[in-house]
């Protein structure tokens, strides 16, 4: 176990590597360099060269590069022109009300989405797999703002259970903290569960006619068993691999959900960002989800080893 | 003299399983389902506008946000534009771009991907850059990427590209390992087969069913991602109609004109969910396993 | 070896067995009226191709392949004096396991590979014998050594995977026997293995059948195994029992064109090199197909116009010696002549 988790780790280097140049380059092939899209369109050429210079975009790349991969682990993430605050700080200020949100439409996901997907393989053929996968079919097609729309003006406007939009932080209670997250949440996990769905119910009918399935039955062994320890036990790496991919999806969800619920999230601070063109706010953003995503996967890969145990021994 | 001999009954099965491809082709639902209905919404994008001579972006101020009645079927926006004739458009715009994002990631990712499973060296080094692209979660990096090179509907196009890319090739490059594996290709080889023939006459077709199903659910996937772009603002500029602007504009009103959003909506997550149906329904009939798992069922 | 069982009770009783698959258009019956019983302490092998239904046979005395898909029964199969077909599918599991048991073709896929060999074995032990984790542990122990695992301590904290074709098997022999069960069901067992651990894998079911007087159902394709194993012998063709008869008889005197066929495939040492081995013509025509008549009629070399028509009835040879098939007792000149 121990060599599988270093070089699970190891492997990340290169991935760190390219992703780190992919955001730099966002920010470094800026036609006219980043003074250009801070100083905005009525700044003289002279200006922006030196802007240019003073931020030290006019040095070679490389240099540019290991200077900001050396400021970022530093912790020095840039300056963002428009909040006059550091970005690490900015990120760190918003980050609470994004990580509600993801962990909320999470568990709505995973509420709706295992067990739905088991039973529709189980029962695959029938009118409940049938059902299943038409509303997952579904699912997968609405863009998350147009369910946040659609949720927004049922439940929000027609019904009036749920605020339209806003947010309230933990420390206005609980409750209320829950009670404006709820519709975002849910028009965020919807696709991500219908997403899960499928993934559960595919990697669980490839379990479902394996040799040790028939084993496990002629064993004695009752279905209900066959089932949960037999069969999910086996699905359970796929299952695990979808559920960590789906995690991007979820977290880049928020950026549209937030901005239509008025939540002040990272989501809101990208996007104001770019329409101010704050771009060391982009690029910090971008990296600092990166890095959750990356860590997400990683965790996510690394239980993947505790429940099959080839992975561990390196046999697969 | 009754026996019948192993290539009459191989004849027979082969007569049986172009049969029973044929019947799945037609009882194949999904498949068939979401091919009408992508070729029906196509249709209308690219006939309706040639006969009507309703203007996109005629504003008629009278008639604001009028709900949708005989005359304007979707009702009309903000400035007066009748939305249905801007929901056809819109379709001709987003359409254009996803089908072109789709297009560019098969292809660029098919010749990595095959590269990649030809040498190597370069093998490793395409797929760290590919694990790295794929690390950054998809619409941040086209988000960023439009940010950086502002919103025009070819940075779409190049962004979105960039996302999908590196998926296709992975695919690419681990269905042509497998197929490279087989033992006809080991045979060609032995034969004495050179490489571009061995590429040309059975990799490439082994990867072609896989990137067919792929690029159709990229199509799909390419249109949420622009309508996202572009209702966050960071897509395609505002004045053109494409499916993510229209409903953009409807959030402004959207408790005073729920039309606004519901009817183009619905046609995005129509077309969304036809090309689904159609990526679906493609994978099951493309793969060859499905004729004898049908048949055993 | 032979006759020894013959006064001993019937243990189970497969009267008029059919069992229908749903396929594309009509149903298809994998086994069509198979009459078949197996004594106490008795091993009876079933012999045939791929395809004849052996297997679809041997898995409905569990009912596995309802748990697969759709499947029809008719007939019956007596158990213990109860009627297997005829009980509620949630009582099964109170039999699989604990008194009918089985062993499948290929060790590898047939054990979970996310769990070791211990914990699959412990949980039958648990489940049938209500013994604690500790108590089903060393019952594994003592059965892995039972079946002949070197060092069965080890092998129980190891994976499937860790371990080599024969002692999977081993592992599934000993997991079936965990609850003593009267009737053991070898699908194949040795088919997926090497030929030396074949070897070892039969003589190991033979000394257990002794050893605790179980009952073998033996399946198999392989008619030198069946020769080494089994008391008597049943042969399938596409659904049907052609043939039964003790082993030495049936050698002896095979009746059915479908049998003489079989054993005239075997490889002898005396044949002269340069002869050709003979081969049925044809192949198992698919269950959509089956023919009406005699289901063997379209690789028969005898077949005649009767054949292709009307179905064969089953004619007593010897006492114990039984054939389906209208050209038996045909005069010996005939056979001859087709010899």
């Amino acid at each position: 176990m121990p060599s599988y988790i270093l070089k699970r780790i190891l492997s990340l280097i290169p991935v760190f590597f390219v992703m780190s140049v992919v955001i730099f380059l966002v920010v470094y092939l800026i036609p006219g360099g980043p003074a250009a899209s801070l100083l905005g369109m009525e700044a003289s050429q002279d200006q922006i060269n030196a802007l240019n210079t003073e931020l030290g975009f006019n040095r070679p790349f490389l240099v540019q590069y290991g200077d900001w991969v050396m400021n970022v682990l530093r912790g020095d993430w840039g300056t963002s022109y428009l909040l006059k605050q550091p970005v690490l700080q900015a990120i760190g200020e918003h980050f609470a009300p994004t990580m509600s949100l993801a962990v909320c439409a999470e568990i709505f996901t995973l509420i709706f989405s295992i067990p739905f997907g088991i039973l529709a393989a189980y029962k695959h053929g029938t009118t409940v797999d049938t059902v299943t996968v038409s509303v997952s079919m579904v699912g997968v097609a609405i863009p998350g703002f147009l369910l946040s729309m659609f949720l927004m003006l049922l439940f929000g406007v027609t019904l009036k259970w749920l605020p339209v939009a806003g947010y309230a932080a933990m420390s206005e209670g609980f409750g209320q903290h829950l009670r404006y997250l709820l519709l975002p949440a849910i028009s965020l996990g919807v696709a991500q569960a219908a997403y899960i769905t499928r993934m559960t119910r595919s990697s669980m009918m490839d379990v479902l006619y394996m040799g040790y399935i028939r084993t496990a039955r002629a064993k004695g062994v009752r279905e209900s068993a066959v089932v949960f320890k037999h069969m999910l036990k086996n699905a359970a790496p796929t299952i695990l691999t979808a559920i960590g991919q789906s995690f991007g999806g979820l977290i880049t969800g928020t950026i549209v959900t937030e901005t239509l619920f008025n939540i002040p999230g990272l989501g809101m601070l990208i996007i104001s960002s770019i329409n101010q063109r704050d771009v060391f706010v982009i690029q910090g953003v971008v990296l600092f989800v990166t890095l959750v995503y990356v860590l997400v996967n990683l965790v996510v890969d690394l239980t993947y080893g505790l429940v099959d145990p080839r992975i561990q021994m390196g046999k697969k | 003299m009754a026996a019948a001999t192993t290539s009459e009954v191989n004849n027979k099965i082969l007569k049986e399983q172009k049969e029973i491809r044929r019947e799945n082709l037609l009882t194949n639902s999904r498949l068939m389902i979401g091919f009408l209905g992508f070729v029906f919404i196509v249709l209308c994008a690219v006939l309706i506008p040639m006969f009507s001579s309703v203007d996109p972006n005629e504003m008629e101020i009278s008639a604001r946000l009028t709900p949708p009645s005989l005359h304007h079927i979707f009702g009309t926006d903000e400035f007066g534009r009748d939305l249905f004739i801007r929901v056809l458009y819109g379709a001709r715009v987003s359409l254009c771009v996803s089908s072109l994002v789709a297009v560019l990631s098969a292809i660029i990712g098919t010749i990595i991907g095959i590269y990649a499973s030809f040498f190597k060296l370069l093998d490793h080094i395409l797929m760290r850059i590919c694990d790295g692209l794929i690390a950054i979660p998809g619409m941040l990096l086209a988000i960023a990427l439009m940010a950086a090179f502002g919103n025009t509907s070819w940075t779409v196009v190049v962004a979105l590209t960039i996302v999908y890319t590196p998926s296709v090739a992975r695919m690419v490059r681990a269905s042509a390992l497998v197929t490279k594996e087989q033992t006809f290709v080991e045979a060609a080889k032995v034969q004495g087969a050179s490489n571009v023939r061995i590429l040309c006459k059975l990799i490439f077709p082994s990867v072609i069913s896989p990137l067919i199903v792929q690029a159709s659910f990229i199509f799909a996937q390419s249109i949420i991602a622009e309508a996202s772009l572009s209702f966050l603002g960071a897509g395609i500029p505002a004045p053109a109609a494409s499916w993510g602007n229209i409903l953009q504009a409807s959030k402004t009103v959207l408790t005073k004109a729920p039309w606004t959003a519901v009817f183009p909506g619905i046609i995005v997550i129509l077309c969304v969910l036809c090309l689904n149906l159609l990526g679906d329904g493609l994978r099951d009939y493309l793969d060859p396993h499905m004729i004898g798992r049908r048949k055993s069922k | 070896m032979k006759n020894v069982e013959n006064q001993s009770q019937v243990l189970l009783e497969i009267k008029d067995l059919r069992v229908l698959f749903q396929g594309r258009k009509k149903l298809l019956p994998a086994v069509d009226g198979v009459n078949l019983s197996i004594r106490q302490g008795e091993i009876v092998g079933v012999v045939g191709e791929s395809g004849s239904g052996k297997s679809v046979m041997s898995q409905t005395i569990l009912r596995l392949r309802e748990h697969e898909s759709e499947v029809q029964y008719e007939g019956s199969i007596l158990f213990d004096g109860q009627d297997i077909l005829k009980l509620p599918l949630a009582s099964m599991s109170k039999i699989r396991g604990n008194q009918i048991s089985v062993i499948f073709q290929d060790p590898l896929t047939s054990l979970n590979p996310v769990y070791t060999v211990g914990n699959q074995m412990s949980e039958v032990l648990m489940l049938h014998k209500k013994m604690s984790k500790q108590e089903a542990r060393e019952k594994s122990i003592e059965l892995l050594n039972l079946t002949g695992i070197p060092s069965p301590e080890r092998c129980i904290k190891q994976y499937p995977f860790e371990l080599s074709g024969g002692m999977q098997q081993r592992v599934m022999i000993a997991m079936a026997l965990a609850c003593e069960p009267k009737l053991l069901i070898a699908d194949e067992p040795t088919t997926a293995l090497d030929v030396t651990i074949q070897e070892q894998i039969l003589d190991l079911i033979v000394e257990l059948n002794k050893k605790l007087g179980m009952s073998v159902l033996f399946i198999t394709h392989d008619l030198s195994a069946m020769a080494q194993l089994c008391h008597s012998v049943r042969v399938m063709y596409l659904g049907q029992i052609v043939e039964e008869a003790a082993t030495a008889e049936l050698f002896a005197c095979p009746s059915h064109p479908y049998t003489r066929g079989l054993l005239s495939c075997i490889p002898r040492l005396d044949t002269d090199r340069e002869e050709e081995l003979p081969v049925i013509p044809g192949v198992v025509p698919p269950l959509t197909d089956v023919p009406v008549g005699c289901h063997f009629c379209t690789r028969c070399t005898l077949a005649d116009e009767k054949c292709r028509e009307e179905e064969p009835p089953v004619t007593e040879v010897t006492p114990g010696h039984k054939v389906k098939c209208w050209k038996y007792g045909q005069t010996e000149k005939e056979k001859e002549a087709v010899q």
